[in-house]
């Protein structure tokens, strides 16, 4: 799901104009880049929470080359998973399993893509 | 922020004329929507704020770090977001954030 889509969706789903849900859903995504923005954390209750945390700068390597580098202070952003959401997640995995087994009961061959990143 | 903040802008910066009542609707249903995606195995690209991505792990061996027990960590689905490179960028204006790195902790 893109951004458009998510924008598409909300029109259908609450029956606005695309262009009404765009804005509401730019301003929800501006509204959060902003708190993270002040340093300020964001916890969405059954979606999960978004925080900040600042590095101290340090002296690194290019790890290519070996060669020394000072690696400048920064913030970046996590996101930790809420718990009703960790576990829809996982449910959507063992649903599709079922639904592999199911298919090749019935003899099939599906090729299923889940659009997942599997490279970890 | 809470989600209550959220509605609030929404309610104000929106433009939509939203009552309260329909702002907070307005955000219940994007993270509905959003949950819903996640749900059903796909993951969510947001341009300019990150991607939510969803990886299957394998089963592997684990310890419980408490008692340093062997465990079995089953094969399962996991959620991670991944800031984009606008967002990033955002948290590291120098309007935003002392680049001396004075408040920073190590990681």
């Amino acid at each position: 799901m893109t951004k458009s889509e998510l924008i598409e969706a909300i029109a259908a789903r609450s029956d606005l104009t695309k262009a009404r849900a765009e804005l509401v859903v730019n301003c929800v995504f501006d509204a959060m880049l902003e708190a993270l923005q002040r340093g300020e954390g964001i916890e969405i209750r059954g979606f999960g929470s978004f925080t900040v945390r600042p590095y101290k700068p340090y002296d690194g390597r290019n790890p290519r080359t070996g060669q020394a580098v000072t690696v400048p202070a920064k913030r970046l952003p996590f996101f930790k998973v809420g718990k009703e959401l960790k576990e829809l997640v996982n449910e959507s995995r063992v649903r599709a399993a079922e639904f592999e087994r199911l298919a090749g009961e019935a003899g099939d061959h599906p090729v299923v893509d889940d659009g997942s990143d599997d490279d970890e | 922020m809470t989600k209550a903040d959220i509605v609030n802008a929404v309610y104000a910066d929106a433009g939509g004329g939203y009552s309260k009542k329909e702002s907070a609707d307005l955000v219940d249903d994007i993270f509905e929507t959003m949950k819903e995606a996640l749900a059903r195995g796909e993951k969510i690209k947001i341009s300019g704020f990150g991607n939510f991505v969803l990886r299957d792990k394998r089963e592997r061996q684990g310890r419980n770090p408490q008692t340093g027990a062997p465990i079995v960590i089953h094969q399962r689905r996991v959620l991670s977001f991944k800031a984009s490179q606008i967002l990033k960028q955002a948290l590291n204006e120098e309007l935003y954030f002392d680049l001396s790195g004075e408040e920073g902790t190590p990681a």
